[in-house]
């Protein structure tokens, strides 16, 4: 086992009403939840493998696939949608050729649905590598997008 | 001490729109000004204005800047700080009268308020407990320490306090049963998961006032007997989980909580578990499931979590709003709260009213506020020129409010007699713009995908009932699918073990029932009115006025847009994928990208 999950797991402590804290966490860590680290935490939990991908499996937030270099979340909640969020979808799977949950074949980009990002007030929002970008349009998507590919953080 | 304070907003929405950038700039150059003595700056949680942010007021001035720029940094340091003059350009414009309104008092979309719940919000740093003191807080829990537990329900019941997280249950009531249940330990639960898509009330709280959340669990877990308390909040909202966890830290510092809080003989703490995305989870009985480390899955009731909740023991749960409402209470008294608001229904309701709306943001108003004073007179009503055409409350279990009816009073039971809910305190304005069914369609698809799949009527109701909304949407409906909805309604409904269920259908039933003809139009005349429906809409250049400006050409994403510079361009339609990129970047002054419907 690596030590970083040991340590996550001594954190937490290795009661069952942890266990989701302690995915969280190995997943803020790798980005995602690998074949190995599942296989560790059972072990070290004393929790079969088949349980921690029940409960893994049923929350959103969890990924089992190695995320790309840059997570897009683009918000479909309701005030979102009423804002026009929907098109805004489209037209980031068109300029990156892949579908919600998807990654794109250069490692690049990740996208991503989510419901409400509580920033409503200034839907329709996305966010990019955890920072929010509010009143997004079609025209500011291609924008960002262009900086991000050309390696600038804004 | 210096002569003036300015406070700015670093909530989530703020902070997108650069105030930590501003308030860097402004600690910046005030010492190359040599101000830096004079001038405090101060952070402060949300003020409920998102939309208008970044937003930074100036004490005792009481001057109201929105949309600030670090760019305008410099010019409120030399034109305000030092020559005493108010930069017009960064005051706030009523939208309806289109005059700058430099008072933080005098804008509508706060005056038309009451703020109880939100008091704090904006005004104090929800990083320093001393502010939180001096604005009176942790008063209420001394008082409480010196009553009896019996005491202080009798209070809260007599306040007429009803759940803010949607079913609006009696709170009093509640802790009587989680108190006299039997069982030890008891436990308290916060819930901060704030489901409902298209709503921050609850984030903004945690945000701007943490203490007063806390201390309201704290004052709860007195009242029940609990010595352990869990709030459990939404993985989306780090920051609130960040500064809630600060607010705990301190507060355990100062004694207000852990081993014998106040020196006397109560000890409580609070434990943080953030969700992990799974919307079910704000219902009681799956929170619980989850805070056990398993699938967020709803138990049948009862035994009510009173009874038999966490780890099989008494708990008690209540909503960020109602906790927030319990140190008010009880530091300015059962009749003081009762007062406010409507008889069976007291106190304020929170919402986030957001959408076609002028001014979105957070807004606080006495229960049984009508419907139309909260869109227009603090919301200042439907932007561009467009019509309001219905509110939506409540969320994804909540129903829609037709225009016509906008003299209906916000409160729990008049909700419910229109066929929609209170929720939790989303409120969204639709106009002429938001297409019915395309509403519809999009909570089922939400309620879809959240539904966990334990009863057949929700997770097998709602997918059929999404199918057919869908088959609408895309023009092929028949007559008959609106019987065979509203069917399916009636079954999942009454069928289902949850209220996520209970209540899925009611976007569709009350859209059915105030906008029938919307649904009509796409099923008999394979029209979307409100020109949404992407199936039933299309795109094209109106060559009288296209100019060939090539600008949509080079924006489309597809590559469906021809023609040769200054002269009129073509949509493909076999490629248009018909996101609209062109009909919002052919210039306004031009405007020859024309959206239609049959
Ligand atoms: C599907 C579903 C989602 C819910 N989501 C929330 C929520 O996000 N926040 C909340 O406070 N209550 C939510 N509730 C209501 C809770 O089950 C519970 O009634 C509430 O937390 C009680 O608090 P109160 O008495 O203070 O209102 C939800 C209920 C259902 C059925
Ligand atoms: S609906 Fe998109 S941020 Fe809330």
């Amino acid at each position: 086992m690596s030590s970083n999950i040991e340590d996550i797991i001594n954190i937490h402590g290795r009661g069952p009403g942890n266990l989701i804290q302690i995915l969280q966490d190995i997943q803020a860590e790798d980005s995602y939840l690998s074949v190995d680290s599942i296989a560790s935490v059972s072990e070290a939990m004393a929790i079969p493998e088949s349980r921690i991908y029940g409960v893994a499996t049923f929350y959103k937030q969890f990924k089992f696939i190695e995320p790309g270099e840059h997570m897009i979340k683009i918000c479909q909640g309701t005030a979102c949608h009423v804002k026009g969020s929907t098109p805004l979808l489209d037209v980031l799977e068109s300029y990156l050729a892949i579908k919600p949950e998807e990654t794109t074949e250069d490692g690049k980009f990740s996208l991503e649905r989510v419901a409400c990002l509580g920033c409503c007030a200034l839907a329709p929002v996305m966010v990019v590598d955890n920072e929010v970008y509010g009143k997004m349009t079609q025209e500011k998507i291609g924008e960002l997008l262009d900086t991000l590919r050309n390696g600038g953080d804004e | 001490m210096p002569e003036r304070t300015i406070l700015i907003c670093r909530g989530t929405g703020c902070v997108s729109s650069k105030s930590p950038e501003i308030m860097e700039e402004l600690e910046n150059l005030l010492e190359v000004h040599g101000l830096a003595e004079k001038v405090e700056v101060k952070q402060t949680g949300c003020h409920g204005f998102c939309q208008r942010g970044p937003i930074l007021i100036i004490e005792p001035d009481d001057i109201f800047y929105c949309e600030v720029k670090v760019e305008d940094v410099q010019e409120i340091i030399e034109t305000h700080l030092e020559k005493g003059e108010v930069i017009d350009r960064l005051l706030y414009t009523d939208p309806q009268t289109g005059q700058h309104v430099p008072n933080y008092k005098d804008i509508m979309f706060y005056k038309n308020q009451q703020r109880v719940i939100l008091q704090n919000c904006g005004h104090i740093d929800p990083e320093k407990i001393d502010d939180y003191i001096s604005a009176g807080g942790y008063v209420a829990l001394e008082k409480t320490l010196a009553m009896t537990p019996e005491e202080v329900i009798d209070v809260v019941s007599k306040s007429g306090l009803r759940g803010r997280g949607g079913a609006g249950f009696p709170t009093g009531k509640k802790w009587q049963f989680c108190r006299n249940a039997e069982g030890e330990p008891k436990y308290v639960i916060c819930n901060a998961d704030e489901g409902d898509p298209g709503a921050f009330m609850d984030r903004s709280i945690l945000e701007a006032d943490p203490h007063a959340v806390l201390e309201g669990l704290v004052i709860a877990g007195y009242a029940i007997g609990a010595s352990h308390g869990y709030i459990y909040v939404r993985a989306e909202y780090p920051l609130a989980i960040e500064r809630f966890a600060y607010a705990l830290e301190t507060a355990r510092e100062r004694g207000y909580l852990g081993r014998d809080i106040m020196g006397q003989d109560f000890s409580f703490d609070i434990e943080i578990k953030k969700g992990a995305g799974a919307f079910v989870c704000g219902e009681e009985t799956a929170l619980m499931a989850s805070i056990m480390g398993k699938r967020g899955m709803p138990t049948p009731r009862p035994p009510y979590p009173a009874m038999s909740g966490v780890w099989g023991k008494p708990t008690n749960i209540n909503n960020v709003k109602t906790l927030a409402s319990i140190p008010v209470i009880l530091s300015k008294g059962a009749d003081w709260f009762a007062s406010i608001g409507l008889e069976g229904c007291s106190g304020t309701a929170v919402f986030a009213l957001t959408g076609k709306v002028a001014n979105s943001g957070l807004v606080e108003v006495p229960m049984g506020t009508p419907l139309n004073k909260i869109i227009f007179d603090i919301g200042g009503g439907v932007p561009d020129g467009k019509t309001f055409k219905a509110a939506q409350t409540g969320g994804p279990s909540g129903g829609c409010i037709p225009a016509k009816d906008g003299e209906i009073n916000v409160d729990f039971e008049s909700l419910a007699a229109a066929g929609s809910i209170m929720g939790s305190g989303g409120l969204i304005v639709l106009d002429e713009d938001t297409c019915m069914v395309d509403l519809s369609h999009y909570f089922l698809s939400f309620t879809m995908e959240e539904s966990c799949g334990k009863c057949p009527p929700c997770r097998i109701g709602t997918k059929r009932m999404h199918e057919i909304l869908g088959k609408i949407k895309a023009g092929r409906g028949e007559p008959s699918d609106l019987q065979k909805l509203e069917e399916l309604a009636y079954t999942i409904k009454n069928g289902s073990l949850c209220a996520l269920g209970g209540t899925a259908p009611n976007p569709v039933l009350t859209t059915l029932r105030y906008f029938r003809e919307e649904y009509e139009e796409h099923i008999n005349n394979k029209r979307c009115p409100a020109l949404v429906c992407k199936d039933l809409i299309w795109y094209t250049i109106n060559p009288e006025k296209c100019i060939g400006c090539g600008i949509c050409a080079r924006k489309c994403p597809v590559g469906a847009i021809s023609g040769e510079k200054k002269e009129v361009h073509v949509i493909d339609h076999e490629k248009c994928i018909k996101c609209g990129i062109c009909f919002q970047s052919c210039p306004p002054k031009v405007k020859a990208v024309e959206k239609k419907t049959n």
